[in-house]
């Protein structure tokens, strides 16, 4: 494999060939240190990359779903755009609570806003918005050319606050900040845990959680809450897939809080047990043994007998109720193998589904993750700050100082902290097999390649890969949007995620990919002096 | 669904609301598809291009490829040049492209990157070619993109080299591959020589083969638009998508631009065949004008499916004028007929053909969903004729959707279908006559449905 992969490499001139090597790696288990990837640092200009910029990080994914709030894009019109209705986070109101989800705000500047400045435009753009919606809330999240024309999006954001009476937080989230989505979900986690989480005082039940980087994608956040409820949580939030702006500023209120996607929210759960005192545990709601340690390992947190039996309770009913069809499909997956590259977690989290398939992971890669993604939190402190880290603010928290509590003694948190992820990822590589491949930012050159290598039967990315994948005759699963299907998650998830893979490596059109007349003879009776 | 949108019109000056039009960028990387063996390249951050490529692939269900320049704040600061030579170089050595078709983004633009020179200074192997256009997204829209990129072609590439090569330019316009094909199937039936550009057929609906190509056999060949300068006359399609650049053409190489509608519907067809025909004294052919006839045939026979029926045509604008001159020879009525790309000509030209056939409708440029969603709470119409983003108002409003035009993303096959020439035409009757009917047999009470219709 290593062979294999220095000769794909050695196709790179050498400062790209320099760059690229530090990203890739082949797990080897039993090497005496641990393994270390390079991650989270520039993409060389030229390279066909996937990822994305700040503005998606911030609007596209972590704020974009908030439905109560006008998320209003500042900029030109594009942005705003391609965000609009494209990620999938679904919402769903009740009663009169606003929803704006299905809606698209822009200040659409034109050049002389460009030159003249957008601030005029954007106050109006405010006024408009207030007078037709009436919002609790608006953020305001600038594009690339705001930050470059010094438009002073906080001083809106502050009079419109006082003119209307009403929360506006503004988000510097120029595309170009950063070196992909990451420095995004940071600025958009900076700006929830200063205005909007520990504003709210909503008396809390028993067993109250927060449920942090979950999006709902394909209606995922409603089947890991379905599941939650009947055990007998109080989900006081969710961040922020179906979230609301009302909900957030109640999250200090909960006792713990449990994350999903590490990457993308792992800046409010560490900030909070700073300010508010409140645990995080890692959980992974993506496959049926994942899902199940998940719920026990929430159950050991609160370390209460009737909570752990319902519990057990709850898994039984619901693995009764799928696995049987879980293993009708099994037989169709069992012995494939995949190659994943998603995100800043799915690519980990996807593991574990397949593996409750039966199909091995060959390649997996993080589009936008850092270190500690790929190796643990372990490594936190070994990570190297540079010049583009340094450009996305990291606030200094103090414990609050009425809302700091200690949920735990300390006693109880070293007793359970072997047994449960308390405040701690391991990340994705500790689980991965033996000679699979890890490979940080894949790229076009690098997926085209590796696919040839490899030959997975499932190519797992996005849809800029997707029909690359497919002209190659390999299937391909969007990670990101599901190909509109959903959800995947928990275990009735885990049966539409099989059902989904089934179809597409069974589906007849396979079959038809080589005509029939390249393969059979086409010249009958003319063989006579063949051969 | 869109329960927020109040019926009272609420006048607005600052905030779009569900726009109708995207950026200049992504027009610019489809046009730049559009060239055989091309790379389009993003000269910004590295989300415009994810967004762009995302975008397209959606539309087409096809690979895109594009690069980016990257840009981080220090490139956002001290300028993007650095990062455009380097991009170029490696794209060059990685890629293999025989040309890069670089577009700007806000940020370049912003900063005032000077292409030409950075270009200038990069290492392109020899033979190789690098070609740009501005394409500022806080101007136009991505209708714009696209013209400024075939534009961009065009002074970079065409020459007059005083050989005529008899040839007619077609500059098609915004249009999906399947319509490009279409054009090029009316042009060979009649005999003529042409040089299409760009030409997105046999790229972005390139067939399954098993093997996947980087670079699919479609596109415009690079020699091909250098001897656009030598052709008898541009015809281009459309004055937002297609003018700029046969205008262009006219001044560098003396071609002579001729403007035309894009050729959607039976009008604007039979003006496409004879402005080719009266250019090249190729007659029109028996075979197109029996599909002239089966149309009309079928327009007569079918006008009480649609005649009369109101509807709102939204879109980009050379497809949406040429929309509204068909819908009014079906005899159905454009109430409302909006685009999201800013032009005062769009306004005169819908508004002359609205009037002339006396209909009292509301014409708007610059407009955005939430305008058009408005003007329908105060008068519903019958059918929305317009891209996958007229869902939400179908579905709000409870009025069918055709969908026509860019995007279509929740719907397959219609890249590879034409909308021009009369074998485009006879699809949107059919497109719009079931909608209608599909309607109506939903909304027939049991003893109303009819078998026949």
């Amino acid at each position: 494999m290593k062979d294999k992969l220095n000769k794909m490499l050695e196709k790179y001139p050498a400062a790209v060939f320099k760059n690229r090597k530090e990203h890739i790696i082949v797990k080897e288990a039993d090497s005496e240190q641990p393994q270390s990837i390079t991650a989270n640092t520039r993409t060389v200009p030229g390279i066909i990359t996937n990822r994305g910029c700040c503005y998606a990080g911030c609007k596209g994914v972590v704020l974009g779903p908030l439905r109560d709030a006008v998320v209003l894009t500042h900029g030109p019109i594009g942005c705003g755009y391609y965000t609009w209705g494209t990620r999938r986070n679904k919402g769903r109101t009740e009663g009169d609570e606003l929803n704006l989800l299905n809606y698209c705000f822009s200040t659409d500047l034109q050049e002389g806003d460009i030159v003249f400045g957008g601030e005029k435009k954007l106050r109006q753009a405010i006024t408009e918005a207030v007078e037709i919606f009436k919002p609790k809330s608006i953020m305001i999240c600038s594009t690339c050319p705001v930050g470059l024309i010094g438009d002073d999006i906080n001083a809106v954001a502050n009079w419109a606050q006082k003119e209307y009476g009403i929360q506006v937080l503004a988000f510097s989230c120029e595309g170009y900040k950063g070196v992909s989505q990451s420095g995004g979900h940071h600025i958009a986690n900076n700006g929830l845990i200063k205005h909007i989480i520990g504003t709210g005082e909503r008396a809390v039940g028993k067993y109250s959680i927060n449920l942090l980087g979950e999006y709902n994608i394909g209606g995922d956040g409603w089947e890991i809450e379905r599941v939650l409820k009947k055990i007998g949580y109080d989900i006081v939030s969710v961040m922020t897939g179906n979230g609301t702006v009302e909900e957030l500023k109640n999250a200090h209120m909960a006792q713990l809080n449990v994350v999903q996607c590490h990457r993308s929210i792992n800046y409010i759960g560490e900030m909070m047990q700073t300010k508010y005192g409140t645990d995080w545990i890692k959980v992974n709601f993506i496959g049926i043994k994942s899902t199940m340690k998940s719920l026990r390992d929430m159950a050991v947190y609160f370390d209460d007998p009737d909570l752990m039996a319902r519990t057990e309770e709850v898994i039984a009913e619901e693995f009764s109720e799928i696995a049987p069809i879980m293993e009708e499909y099994k037989k169709i997956c069992q012995g494939k193998t995949a190659a994943l590259f998603v995100g800043g977690s799915r690519a980990h989290h996807y593991q574990l589904l397949l593996e409750d398939l039966g199909v091995e992971t060959v390649l997996a890669g993080y589009e936008f993750a850092h270190r500690d993604d790929y190796e643990g939190r372990e490594v936190l402190s070994t990570i190297k700050e540079d010049a583009d880290s340094k450009n996305i603010e990291s606030l200094d928290i103090e414990p609050d100082s009425t809302h700091y509590r200690v949920v735990l003694s300390q006693e109880r948190l070293e007793k359970i902290k072997d047994q449960i992820p308390l405040n701690y990822y391991e990340g994705m590589m500790k689980q991965m097999k033996n000679g699979s491949l890890v490979v940080d930012d894949l790229n076009h050159f690098e997926t085209e390649e590796l696919l040839k290598i490899l030959k997975p039967d499932i190519f797992c990315s996005g849809i800029k890969d997707k029909y690359v994948a497919h002209k190659a005759g390999i299937f391909s699963k969007q990670l990101h949007s599901y190909d509109y299907s959903g959800p995947y998650a928990g275990f009735k998830g885990a049966v539409n995620f099989a059902r989904d893979i089934a179809m597409g490596i069974t589906t007849p059109s396979w079959k038809y990919v080589i005509p029939p007349w390249k393969t059979q003879p086409m010249l009958e009776g003319s063989l006579i002096g063949g051969k | 669904m869109l329960d927020f949108t109040p019926k009272e019109y609420v006048d607005r000056s600052a905030l779009v609301i569900n726009p109708a039009k995207t950026c200049q960028p992504v027009g610019a990387m489809y046009a730049a598809l559009g060239i055989h063996k091309c790379l389009p390249h993003s000269h910004g951050s590295q989300g415009c291009c994810a967004y762009h490529r995302k975008f397209l692939t959606r539309n087409f269900r096809d690979p895109v490829m594009a690069s980016t320049s990257s840009f981080t704040e220090g490139a956002a600061v001290f300028g993007g040049g650095t990062n455009l030579k380097t991009a170029i170089r490696n794209i060059f050595s990685i890629y293999d492209p025989d040309i890069v078709a670089v577009h700007t983004t806000c940020l370049s633009e912003t900063i005032g990157d000077d292409i030409p020179t950075f270009v200038m200074e990069a290492k392109v192997p020899e033979g190789k070619v690098v070609i740009h256009a501005n394409t500022p997204s806080y101007v136009g829209s991505h209708v714009t993109g696209f013209s400024n990129m075939v534009k961009g072609m065009v002074k970079y590439l065409a020459q007059n080299s005083k050989t005529p090569n008899g040839k007619v330019n077609i500059i098609p316009g915004f249009i999906n591959p399947g319509d490009m094909r279409e054009i090029k199937r009316i042009l060979k039936a009649m005999g003529i020589e042409f040089i299409m550009f760009p030409d997105t057929s046999g790229v972005l609906d390139a067939p399954m083969t098993g093997k996947y190509d980087m670079y699919p056999s479609g596109g415009t060949k690079i020699q091909d638009l250098i001897d656009s300068g030598n052709s008898k006359e541009t015809i281009a399609f459309g004055s937002f998508a297609s003018a700029d650049g046969a205008f262009e053409l006219e001044k560098k190489c003396k071609v002579p631009a001729k403007v035309l509608k894009t050729p959607i519907g039976i009008t604007a067809t039979d003006e496409f065949l004879m402005a080719v025909s009266r250019l090249t004294g190729k007659e029109i052919p028996q075979e197109l004008e029996e599909e002239r006839g089966q149309v009309v045939d079928i327009m007569v026979d079918c006008h009480y499916h649609y005649h009369g029926k109101k509807v709102a045509i939204f879109g980009d604008p050379d497809v949406v004028a040429a929309l509204t001159e068909f819908t009014l020879s079906m005899g159905m009525i454009p109430k409302y007929v909006l685009t999201g790309t800013p032009g005062e000509a769009f306004e005169r030209e819908v508004r002359g053909m609205l009037s002339e056939a006396g209909v009292d409708g509301k014409v708007k440029s610059a407009g955005d969903l939430f305008t058009l969603h408005q003007w329908i709470k105060e008068e519903p119409v019958d059918l929305l004729l317009g891209t996958t983003y007229g869902k939400y108002i179908s579905k709000a409003e409870d009025i069918p959707l055709v969908r026509i035009g860019f995007p279509v993303l929740d719907r397959s096959v219609h890249s590879y279908l034409p909308i021009t020439g009369y074998k485009g035409a006879m699809r949107i009757i059919e497109m719009i006559s079931n909608a209608l009917l599909d309607r109506q047999d939903r909304d027939a009470a049991d003893e109303d449905l009819e078998l026949i219709l």
